[in-house]
């Protein structure tokens, strides 16, 4: 694993060199059309991120703590999205549902897709961090007369959430990296745009170059985030991380 | 009627023409992805001004989409003089992108081999090939064989991106019928039926593996 420093100087660099490029002459032209691609791709890691922690804490939830029926519906679904293709998925939702009458825009779809996709993976992360707590601690707030929900909100969580934040890191970039399926459903990201300026100009190195370093650039600053957001969420918790 | 019993039966052989292709893919893929991780793996650990640019290259392939990388094959090697079908362009990405998580299993196989090995070897005279082949390697791959074991089951999950450049497996055959007849309730779920069987039993196989590594190789 590389240190959060040589990320930054990677980052700098993968960043000055797209700034460099688009200052000349093949390049110029890309630019806008790549950085309108680049927005869209931004926003659906964005929001498909944000769905997939909420579908992730909540298929844990219900895996380890809801009452049966439950719990098998949340082992199905991480099954399932585990098991089969990201790009199934995806073609699933957006081909098949709207012969069951659910018609749902693409940018939904995509978003959704991601979201349940990476959800599941994410479901057993939050599991293995609910479950590295301590036993100690659900003894002592047991101890304390707390119910079960308080003990989960007050004790366990904050607890198990500083121990996902790296496997969570690692899923964000899966996500981006799986936002570029998305223009196989015709949302224009960063992928679909690279493709569209292909077929028009042919300028398949300068293009396709341009666009891998603009993704290695959103990756390492999501690197960065996260060694951020672990940083101050492992303050003042007295367990010593293992690096 | 949603789901045609009839339809569903008559496709199937098709899918499963395009399964083959698909473990074709999959298969090859991973012979890179192993052979190309362990190369990579052991030029980084030959001095800085090997193991940087390697690691720059692991970071770059890693930090950046698969499907990217299968049109940047498939579209700019052509430009170098370098013409590939589309299937040997999708196994050429599938295995230089895996190559890089493989190389970081390798890594920790091969941190985990006690300094005293390489002493020993240097004390008896043994050339860097020597140690390597007969020493460390035997000792350092087949613990990390499950972890290799989950990126071929997570490659053949990827494997359906090669559609995007027309290789004739699962997924293109599957939209293929779809358009054809204007219904993608059956191939598409079938696909999808198929590859969760796949990952299931290779899952379980993966499973018996480790266990049966577990026993030899108590550290």
């Amino acid at each position: 694993m590389m240190g959060i420093r040589s990320i930054a100087v990677m980052l700098a660099a993968s960043l000055a060199l797209v700034a460099g490029l688009s200052t000349t002459e093949p390049f110029r032209t890309f630019m806008p059309g790549l950085i309108e691609g680049a927005w869209m791709t931004v926003r659906i890691a964005l929001v498909g991120s944000l769905l997939a922690v909420l579908f992730g804490v909540a298929a844990a939830l219900a895996r380890l703590y809801g009452p049966l029926p439950l719990r098998w519906l949340a082992r199905a679904y991480i099954e399932i999205f585990r098991g089969t293709s990201a790009l199934v998925q995806l073609f699933w939702l957006f081909f098949v549902l709207p012969d069951f009458g659910i018609s749902l825009a693409p940018f939904t779809v995509a978003v959704l897709t991601l979201g349940l996709n990476v959800g599941a993976y994410g479901a057993e992360i939050v599991r293995a961090a609910i479950g590295a707590v301590p036993r100690g601690q659900w003894e002592a707030s047991t101890a304390l007369n707390m119910t079960r929900g308080q003990m989960l909100r007050r004790i366990i969580l904050p607890q198990a959430v500083v121990a996902m934040i790296p496997p969570w890191g690692n899923l964000f970039i899966e996500l981006l990296k799986a936002t570029a399926l998305v223009s196989l459903i015709t949302i224009s990201d960063l992928a679909f745009k690279a493709q569209e300026m292909n077929q028009t100009t042919f300028k398949t190195i300068d293009i396709f170059t341009l666009v891998l370093l603009i993704y290695l650039a959103i990756s390492l600053a999501i690197t960065i985030g996260m060694r951020l957001i672990e940083g101050a969420a492992s303050r003042g918790l007295a367990r010593g991380r293992a690096h | 009627m949603l789901w045609d019993w009839g339809y569903a039966l008559e496709i199937l052989p098709v899918l499963g023409q395009a399964a083959i292709i698909t473990i074709e893919a999959t298969l090859l893929g991973f012979a890179m992805a192993a052979v190309l991780g362990l190369v990579f793996a052991i030029l980084r650990m030959l001095g800085p001004a090997v193991a940087w640019p390697v690691s720059m290259l692991i970071e770059l392939v890693r930090s950046t989409p698969l499907l990217i990388q299968i049109f940047f094959l498939y579209f700019v090697l052509p430009k170098f003089g370098v013409t590939l079908d589309a299937f040997t362009a999708g196994v050429l990405a599938l295995g230089l992108h895996y190559a890089t998580y493989c190389a970081e299993v390798y890594r920790a196989g091969l941190e985990n081999i006690p300094r005293g090995q390489w002493e020993a070897s240097i004390a008896l005279n043994l050339s860097l090939y020597t140690t390597f082949k007969d020493i460390i390697l035997p000792q350092a791959i087949p613990p990390v064989v499950p972890p290799l074991g989950n990126y071929l089951v997570a490659l053949f999950k990827e494997t359906p991106l090669l559609s995007a450049i027309a290789v004739l497996e699962l997924m293109q055959t599957a939209k293929i019928l779809g358009s054809e007849t204007f219904r993608y309730v059956e191939p598409i779920t079938l696909v999808g039926a198929l590859f969760l069987a796949m990952s299931l039993v290779s899952a379980a196989l993966i499973r018996q593996v480790e266990r049966a590594l577990g026993r030899r190789f108590v550290r």
